[in-house]
This record gives C-alpha cells, structure tokens and sequence, in this order.
C-alpha cells in the first residue's frame, strides 16, 4: 500500500484546498469539527461522531440557514474526512509508539 | 437520499451512464454511485483511489479479511447499508456466508483467526472510542499481526470511517439483498476504482 498515504494526503488536500463552492473556512472547520456555528455545528458534529443520528431536519436545517446543497455535500464530506483521518493518525501514532519506531515520511501536520 | 442534487444532479454523461446501468442491471443505480459520481472531482475521484488501494492495493490480509473488517467497522458505526454491502462482499471472496455472519455477531467466534479476531477488536475500539492506545496494538502485535498488517487494516478502517459517514448523513436508501449481492460481484471483479 505504498501509494495510499500520497492518495489519501490528496484527497485531503482537494476537499481543504481545491475549488469549491463552500468557502474554505467553513470546509475547513468542518473537517476540524470546530468553530462553527448552528445549525452547522449539530451536523457536522454529529457526522463526526455519530453520523447514524444525521436527521433530515438537520439537513433541512442547513438548506434553511442559507446553504445551497452543493455547500452542504462539500462541508459534510470535510466532516466525514477529518473524523476518520483524526482516527487514523491516533491509530498510527499509538502502532509508532508500540514498536518504538517510525517508518513514516513526516505527515501532513494538519 | 437528503440532497436532490445527489439523486439528480449530475451531468448529462453521467445520467446516460445510470440509464445503461438501469437498462442493463435492471436495478435502481446504488445511492453509493450517484455518491462518488457526483462532481467527482471533488470527492468520488480521489477518495476512490484510497478506498480501492485499501481494499484491493497488495496486503498480506486477504480480499475477503479486508471486506470483513469493513462489515466490521461499517456495524461498529451503526451503519446498515454499509454493513450489508461489505458483508456481501466478504461473503462472496470467502465463499462462505457462515464465516461472516458469525464474526459479525460475536468476534468471540472459533470461525475466524486470533490474529484477524485481535485487529477487529482493536478495529472497535478506534471506531467505537475514536481512539486506540499503544497497548492496543502491543496486544494486536502479540496475537502474531506484522506492523504492516496493522497499517493495511487502519487503511480499510479510515476508508470505512470516511463512506459509513456519508451513507448515514446522506441518507442511503437500504436496498435488498439482490443488489447487495449484484454490487459485491461488481465490486470482487471490479474492485473500487
């Protein structure tokens, strides 16, 4: 799996910086599940931690507060995204610490 | 699904695409491919480039072990449509149904290895805690699981984080069976990409 760290720093580096039509703020305190404010905060809050409780009038919600739904799926995406890359740089930090090693090129400190 | 955009908002060369799908498939287009279809250059693109290496890329754990731990991490996450899809795509790489069914209802189960059962208990804690420790994965590392074994599984893990997430706020329409059963043939022959 040696392409996949480059893949997945890609794909973050897309949804944080590329084109979009949510501002690179808000996708980025939707990836980083802070500073927002409602309705956003419930639910990007909950996308990150329990995304099975996502109602449709959370999503109602955020289409009501101005949002079109192309910002919506970008912002959702970004919440999705940090949570599980959160997770996975714990997993790897904790596998590092056990074996007493690094193996990794420096990552990506965001 | 919760954005129309996701159901209907695609280009018109993708619409054509899901009408050959209908026609051909006689079935609905899965709610995960008018996903990562749409404005692919955003999400679908790149990510399906990751969740294919994840889950197809080289690893000593097998096709049917890395679809397992995605039912796995897809329950852990209350995630139905995800938990049906991969365990139909375990079920078909292993070629055996019990197998699954048991390691998703109780790891506890002599139907799967201690290594396999050690990298999906520490599987539940990271998706269920949102973190692991060190002495996690000393005792993955004890039940005879390589360094890298760990890594491929955190790979499958991050991918499964990332699309049970987007199922459940998106709003995935659950199917039945016959096209969890048609997906997982499209997706051992296919794989991701």
């Amino acid at each position: 799996m040696s392409n996949i760290r480059q893949a997945r720093k890609a794909v973050v580096a897309r949804i944080l910086e590329g084109d979009g039509r949510a501002s690179h703020a808000q996708r980025g305190a939707a990836f980083n599940n802070t500073g927002l404010a409602e309705p956003l905060r419930t639910l990007v809050g909950k996308v990150a931690m329990h995304a099975f409780n996502v109602t449709d009038q959370d999503i109602a919600a955020a289409r009501a507060s101005g949002l079109t739904e192309d910002q919506i799926f970008e912002i959702v995406v970004c919440a999705a995204i940090g949570q599980a890359k959160r997770q996975y740089d714990t997993a790897l930090e904790a596998l590092e610490a056990a074996t007493g090693r690094s193996e990794h090129a420096p990552r990506d400190p965001r | 699904m919760r954005l129309a955009i996701l159901d209907s908002g695609h280009r018109f060369g993708t619409k054509a695409l899901f009408a050959l799908i209908r026609t051909v498939s006689r079935r609905p287009v899965l709610d995960v491919i008018k996903l990562v279809k749409y404005r692919a250059d955003f999400y679908g693109g790149p990510m399906q480039g990751v969740t294919h290496e994840a889950m197809r890329g080289p690893s000593a754990w097998s096709v049917g072990d890395r679809e397992l731990m995605a039912a796995f991490v897809a329950k852990t996450n209350e995630c139905e449509w995800c938990t049906k899809a991969h365990a139909a795509v375990a079920e078909g790489a292993y070629r055996d149904g019990k197998r699954v069914s048991e390691a998703l209802s109780d790891l506890g189960t002599p139907a799967i290895e201690e290594p396999l059962r050690a990298t999906l208990r520490m599987l539940y804690k990271l998706t269920r805690e949102h973190s692991v420790d060190a002495d996690d994965m000393r005792a993955v590392l004890a039940a005879g699981v390589s360094r890298q074994q760990i890594e491929d599984a955190l790979a499958v893990c991050f991918s499964l984080n990332v699309i049970g997430r987007l199922a459940d706020a998106f709003g995935f329409v659950v199917p039945g069976p016959r096209a969890f059963e048609a997906g997982a043939k499209y997706l051992l022959a296919r794989g991701y990409r």
